[in-house]
């Protein structure tokens, strides 16, 4: 490994910036699909509701938007221990 | 004696510049939110500086990188710190004026770099230390950006395609907000401790502090209330280009945008790198145009801001150079005061030629036709 480049650095940037920069945002996107998914016997919903009425969709939206605070709440929690911790 | 004098000469200038890098950047976090109107100007700006203020005291890795890796702290006077700041002060003034997201990093390591040079030349820089951790982060975190922000932009529409129009503006604003407010956490964390490891060489080279010291808590306090307030003072200039004239944003595309800034400045605050904010949400934003079919993508004015990328480095070296000479041909602490009178001066000049082509945010999202200050006509409520 080259000391003017940390490549292993930078394929961690690519990948884990791959997986949270993207693959979050594409969660929390199946989330409210999944909360706009329109119910049985739905009548009539506003254009900008977000709350389908899906039986499974709430259930699905609530666990993808968890993940994705998990998520964050994590990466947040390495940044400040490894940022204190390490000289 | 007088070294305190100038010692804290050397502090207010860099908490002056710390105000600076949180106005320059404002646009970094809150630009795409804006233009898509998932926050007011005002609620926007304001959430950002809270929470630049928050991530100031997350980490300190970029701090010891700026502190102790780069310039050999035995060989740097407070006269070249005074230098560099003044270089990197004047070059953001000059970039905010044209509303250019330069990168306030760029502008301090070349201001103080390009100090350290005149004081005693290319043996006090090292060298290895600004390729590994400033210039190679600084071709490469773009790049990564837009790469993750088009990934992410192209999966986004993809799986909410189906969705209906108006439920998915609401949704994704609503994202936006959290989107948003990460990346003004993350910026805090990378950009707030760059003047922090300045002024803690400043205090290494007065022998204040030990070498390899790490930095004290008054500093980290200090300098997140200057960039909350910087931040809250908000650099209309940039965030107008940035979120108007780049790309036309939508809120799913903004809120892929804020998702990679957030992920990749964070992943590098937590190797030490100092990289830039700016840089990475510019990437981040061209990204989010290339990943959505049929977006355009302003490739002139991306190509404008890849010019003063370039250029930042070498002309706040050039200014930081040019102020350490007028402080050492003084002389003393007279030199640094004539060179504080010379950055007051200039800087009061910039700001005198921004209010004849004022943007605030009454008219910052108004539309692009090509200039930073939209046109009288142009101006929309």
């Amino acid at each position: 490994m080259s000391s003017w480049i940390d490549l292993r650095a930078v394929w961690e940037i690519v990948v884990v910036g791959l997986l949270a920069g993207a693959g979050l945002p594409a969660l929390f996107a199946i989330g409210l699909r999944a909360l706009g998914t329109p119910g049985k016997g739905h009548v009539k919903i506003s254009d900008d509701e977000l709350v389908g009425g899906s039986r499974a969709g709430i259930p699905i939206a609530a666990a993808c938007f968890a993940i994705v605070l998990a998520a964050i709440g994590y990466g947040i929690y390495i940044v400040v221990i490894s940022g204190h911790g390490a000289k | 004696m007088s070294n305190d004098v100038v010692l804290a000469l050397v502090i207010v200038t860099g908490l002056s510049f710390d105000f600076t890098n949180g106005f320059h950047d404002t646009a970094n976090a809150m630009a795409t939110s804006i233009a898509t109107k998932a926050l007011g100007p005002r609620a926007a700006v304001a959430l950002s500086a809270v929470l630049n203020l928050v991530g100031a005291f997350l980490s300190l890795s970029v701090a010891a990188t700026i502190a102790n890796g780069l310039v050999s702290t035995g060989l740097v006077t407070l006269a070249v710190v005074f230098g560099g700041l003044a270089g990197a002060i004047i070059w953001n003034l000059i970039t905010w004026l044209f509303g250019i997201p330069s990168s306030s990093s760029h502008a301090l390591i070349g201001g103080i770099i390009g100090a350290t040079l005149a004081a005693a030349g290319s043996h006090a820089v090292k060298w290895q230390g600004l390729v590994s951790k400033v210039i190679i982060p600084a071709v490469l975190s773009p790049f990564i950006a837009a790469l993750v922000a088009t990934v992410g932009t192209y999966l986004v529409y993809r799986i909410a395609r189906s969705m209906r129009e108006g439920s998915r503006r609401h949704g994704f604003r609503i994202g936006q907000v959290g989107s948003a407010s990460l990346v003004s956490l993350a910026h805090g964390t990378n950009d707030a401790q760059k003047t922090m490891g300045i002024i803690t060489l400043a205090l290494i080279t007065n022998g204040t502090l030990a070498g390899g010291a790490t930095t004290p808590l008054w500093v980290v306090v200090l300098c997140a209330l200057s960039i909350a307030g910087g931040t809250y003072a908000g650099g209309w200039r940039v965030i107008r280009t940035l979120g108007k004239g780049l790309v036309e944003i939508e809120p799913p595309q903004g809120f892929a945008a804020e998702s990679s800034s957030a992920a990749v400045i964070l992943l590098s605050t937590h190797f030490g790198y100092s990289l830039s904010t700016t840089q990475v949400a510019t990437g981040s934003i061209l990204g989010c145009g290339l990943g959505k079919k049929g977006a355009q993508v302003r490739w002139n004015v991306a190509g404008r801001m890849g010019v003063a990328w370039i250029i930042t480095l070498p002309s706040a070296g050039l200014m930081g150079a040019i102020s350490y000479f007028i402080a050492s041909a003084v002389g003393g602490t007279a030199g640094i005061l004539v060179d504080l009178v010379l950055l007051i001066g200039i800087s009061a000049a910039i700001y005198w030629r921004s209010r004849s082509t004022r943007v605030n945010r009454k008219n910052v999202n108004s539309d692009w036709t090509g200039t930073v200050a939209p046109s009288r006509a142009g101006v929309t409520p």
